[in-house]
Formats: C-alpha cells, structure tokens, sequence
C-alpha cells in the first residue's frame, strides 16, 4: 500500500523525530554533532517569558474569539433556520470568510486596520467616536490583538453557523410542536428544544474552535510577525521563529511539543467535564 | 397558541433586516479589496467608504501580471495543487476500501495511528519534515511540495472515505465477487461509482488545501521562480513596498477560482463539514 508508506514517511516518522529532536541541542547543519540534553529545552521553555506571553496571547484571543464566533454563529443558524426566501444567499454569503486562504484576509486586515487612514480607525474615530485619535492598532500588544481576533470572528462564524444549522435540522419537528401546543412562545421553544438539542453540536464546534485558537498561526505572522518586541508572538509564531530564523531547531521542537500538550489538556480536561455534566 | 399572521410578518421582517446588516458587514472587506485593486495607488488611501472608485482602472492586474511574474505562481500553485489532488483522493480512496472492505493483519493498528495523525496539527512536524525534506533533496522545487501535501493530508480523506465506503451495501459486492470481480474491478467498478458524492468532496477540499496552503510553502521554497501563489501574494508586500492595489489584484486572482468552486459545490461543502469535523 504506497498510501500508507507515505503517510508513514510524512507523519509517524516525523512525529517520532520531533519528539527526539526536541530532546537534543539539535546542530541543523547536515552531518553536525547534535548534543542529547535531555529535558532542558522544555524547561527552557517554561521559564522563558517570550514564550509564556505567547501562551498568554494565544489563550487570551481563544477567549475572546471562540464565544463571540459561537454566540453570533448560532444566532446566525437560529435566523436562518426553516424555510425562508433567499435563505441560501445568506448562507453563502455569510460563509464566504471561511473559504478565503488566511493569507488573503491577513493581508486584508492589515490594510484595513493601518495605522493612518484605515477603515478600522475611520469607524472607532469618526463614526463610534470611541477614541479621539486615530489607533495605531500593530504597536501595541491589546491592540493588535483586536485587529487580529477581529480577523478570527469574522473568518470563523460563518463555520459555526453552518454546524449549527446541521443541527438544528436534526431537532425534530414533533418535538417543537408539542411544545408548542402547550403553549410555549419562541423564547420557551428555544430554551426548552432548540438548546438541549444542540448540545451536541456546542461541545464539537468548541473543542475544535479552542484547538484552531492556540493554532493561530498565519494571521499573527502576516500582520504583526509577533512584534513589536515579541508582545505579539503566540506559540507557532515563536517557534517558527525559533526553528527557522535561528535555527534552534530542538527549542522549536520543544515548543510545539508543549502546545500540542496543552492542547490535549485542555481537550482532555474540557471532555471529561462535559461527560460529567451529562451523568449528574 | 398560535401567532397571529401579523406577528409573523413582523418576525420575519426583523430577521431580513439583522441578517442584511449582518451580510453587510461580513461582506464589506471583499468589496473594498476589489474597491482597492481597481484604485491608482493615488487613490487606494482614500476614502475607505468610496467603495465605487471614481476611475476604475484595471492597470493593477495588468501590472501584477507584467512586473510580478503572477502567471508563473498561477501555474506553480495549479501544478501543485492538481498533481496533489489526485494523487490524494487516488490513495485515500484505495486505503478507505482497504479499511472498510478487507481483513487484513494490523488494521485496527493501522486505523487508530490514521486518526491521531488527523488530531495532530500540522505545524506541530514542520521542523522534522523540513529535515526530511532537506535530507530527501525536496526542498526549494513546487514538485518538492508534492509528497507532504499527499502525506499530510491522507488521514483525513482516508477517513472521510471510510466512512463512506461502509454504507455501500454488501450485497452488490457479493454479487460481483460470485461473477469473479477482482479487488480492482470491485474498487473501481462499484465502490467508486457509487461513492461519487463523496469523491467529489475529497476533491474540493484536498485541491482547496493545497491551493491555499502557505506554511509549509514558505518555509521549503527560497527560489522565487518556484514560489506558489499564497508566498508570492505574501511577500509581494515588501517587493512592492506595499503597493496594496497590486497586492489586492492578486489576491482576487487567487481567490476566484475558490469562490467560483465553493458557489458551484456548496452543497457539497456544507457535506464533507458536517461528516468529516474540519481540519484547516
């Protein structure tokens, strides 16, 4: 089977690799002597501030950016769901973002939150009159990270939506009019079908939002490259940096491994709690 | 309980409005990108509200094409992309009848290693795949990108696939075996031809993944004649010094064909997110 050798060659060897190399002083010189330090790179990594803030920065827009993308989503499919004229237009218009390469709409965002003249700063100065001057949004770490969470909502709702409109058709009908039938409105059908019946669905589109959000990758390298300072750096973005401008190619290994650690652990911890809600 | 045809009218109207608004914002920043491709760099820092210039100009799709070298990337990136797609739905499709049709030693080993390789993320192997590369002579050719993009994208069309595959029903099967149908002719007669809707889904999202992908693309390739279309747009920023009219035109160029393909086959989209979760 030439498939498998394959995906044997492009994903089992490297992930055994990676695992070795972030254990060495990894010399990226082909032929060079690599020196086997055993766990220093990871405790590197937890003592390293750059890489903490990175923690913190990729936690801080999964936060954010995963129950706004959830929220809105939802109440997106709610308005979309049953029949409706033009109901498919809106979908494929709301879903546009979500096919867009990331390079495209990070480059879109950068021009759209520039300094000077964007439309970002047009709307917060003249238009909100939130701020008297206009934002340079990338010098400035929370700033910046407006710009880029509002890139991730914007590219990420229109998938939340459509999940949830998958499960929204799974509700069944007999079951809404029951409800309504003893005399629930809207607002009780919607508390008392619609959302248990959608559980389900919340759990799955969370855990991968959370996933997708410590992965942030490109969005973050293409407007800010992860400064000014470091003060925007997220995990990837450091160990991209670290492998590849500086050729620590056994500190990056380091890296990704622990993301990918707390990656589980957040998944792990997040399914067990949403199993023991349902058995109490 | 029943509303009255008034109420409804008016809940329906509410809803066309809050979805207009919303469509609205989730589609201006395409219309200003096209806005701003067809703006002279004089007037592409304007107004951000002009979205219809007051003398479009195509000059900046004829220049990307003439300064930047635009059709070369075009056609790397669909070299890449077509070779690649292929090759992934060919050997998916072969490994997912091999998994829901055959008994053979190992398969249940075989399987789950295929589904945590689809829990991994990908740029978690990026530095021991780039020394594969280096030490295999992949690096710096768009041919070179060809393997890991099969590689790494296998475990999910593989699942997807097998998935699939198991609903067709056995019996079909057992009728071709009695008439003495080899392996090839079952795959290729039967399980294929019934499977279409799902091949074609393989086939939307492997070429879109490939079309867009930009990571690994960035890190392999040094040469700017072997460059993709995402790294050409990407680093079209500093070569031009932000000449974000241009920058735009390429854009739209590289993301058409993704918007023409997802109008055409959104059903088909909305299938394989459903079925398979999602993996960017």
């Amino acid at each position: 089977m030439p498939g498998f050798a394959l995906f044997v060659l492009i994903m089992v060897y490297p992930t055994v690799q990676a695992a070795l190399i972030s254990l060495q002083k990894w010399a990226p010189v082909p032929g060079g002597r690599s020196e086997w330090i055993g766990l220093d790179n990871y405790l590197k990594a937890f003592s390293d501030p750059v890489f903490l803030d990175a923690l913190v920065n990729a936690g801080a827009y999964t936060v954010v950016t995963v129950p706004l993308q959830m929220s809105i989503g939802l109440g997106l499919a709610l308005l979309l769901d049953g029949a409706m004229p033009g109901r498919t237009v809106y979908r494929v218009l709301l879903y546009l973002p979500v096919v867009t390469s990331w390079v495209v709409v990070s480059l879109l965002f950068q021009y759209m939150f520039q300094s000077g003249p964007g439309v970002a700063n047009l709307i917060v100065v003249d238009v909100l009159g939130l701020v008297d001057a206009p934002v340079p949004w990338f010098l400035e770490r929370w700033t910046a990270f407006i710009a880029i969470g509002a890139l991730g909502v914007w590219k990420g709702v229109g998938w939340a939506m459509i999940v949830y409109l998958a499960a929204l058709t799974a509700v069944p009908r007999d079951q809404h009019e029951a409800a309504a039938l003893d005399g629930a409105g809207r607002w009780g059908r919607f508390v008392h079908v619609a959302l248990p019946a959608l559980r389900p669905a919340s759990i799955v589109i969370s855990i991968l939002l959370i996933i997708g959000g410590f992965n942030v990758f490109i969005s973050v390298l293409l407007m800010t490259g992860g400064g000014p300072a470091n003060a925007t750096q997220v995990p990837l973005t450091y160990m991209y940096q670290q492998a590849f401008e500086f050729l620590n190619f056994g500190y990056g290994s380091a890296i990704a491994f622990s993301l990918t650690l707390v990656i589980l652990a957040i998944s792990a911890v997040q399914y067990l709690a949403t199993r023991e809600r349902k058995g109490g | 309980m029943v509303e009255s045809p008034q109420i409804r009218r008016w809940v329906l109207a509410t809803r066309y409005i809050l979805l207009t608004v919303i469509a609205a914002i989730m589609v201006y920043p395409f219309a200003y990108m096209i806005s701003t491709s067809l703006k002279t760099r004089s007037l592409a820092l304007g107004s951000p509200l002009d979205i219809i210039p007051t003398e479009p100009t195509l000059q900046n799709y004829v220049d990307v094409f003439r300064l930047a070298d635009l059709g070369r990337y075009i056609a790397n990136s669909a070299f890449v992309s077509v070779t690649s797609t292929l090759l992934i739905v060919f050997l998916a499709s072969l490994m997912a009848f091999a998994f829901s049709r055959l008994r053979f030693p190992g398969r249940r080993l075989l399987f789950i290693s295929l589904v945590i390789g689809l829990a991994l993320p990908t740029m978690m192997l990026i530095i021991p795949q780039f020394i594969l590369a280096r030490d295999l002579g992949l690096l710096n050719s768009t041919a070179g990108l060809i393997p890991f993009y099969v590689g790494t994208a296998l475990a999910f069309h593989t699942f997807l696939l097998t998935g699939f595959f198991s609903t067709v029903p056995r019996e079909l099967e057992e009728a071709m075996i009695v008439d003495g149908a080899g392996l090839w002719r079952r795959y290729w007669n039967l399980i294929v031809p019934l499977s279409r809707p799902a091949i074609a889904t393989c086939i939307i999202f492997a070429f879109l993944g490939t079309w867009d992908e930009f990571a690994w693309a960035l890190t392999t390739l040094n040469d700017e004649s072997q460059r993709t279309l995402p790294v050409a747009i990407a680093l079209f920023r500093g070569q031009y010094s932000t000449d974000w009219g241009m920058v735009f035109a390429a854009s739209i160029i590289a993301v058409l064909p993704v918007i023409v393909v997802y109008i055409i086959f959104q059903r088909q989209f909305v299938a394989g997110l459903t079925t398979g979760g999602l993996k960017q």
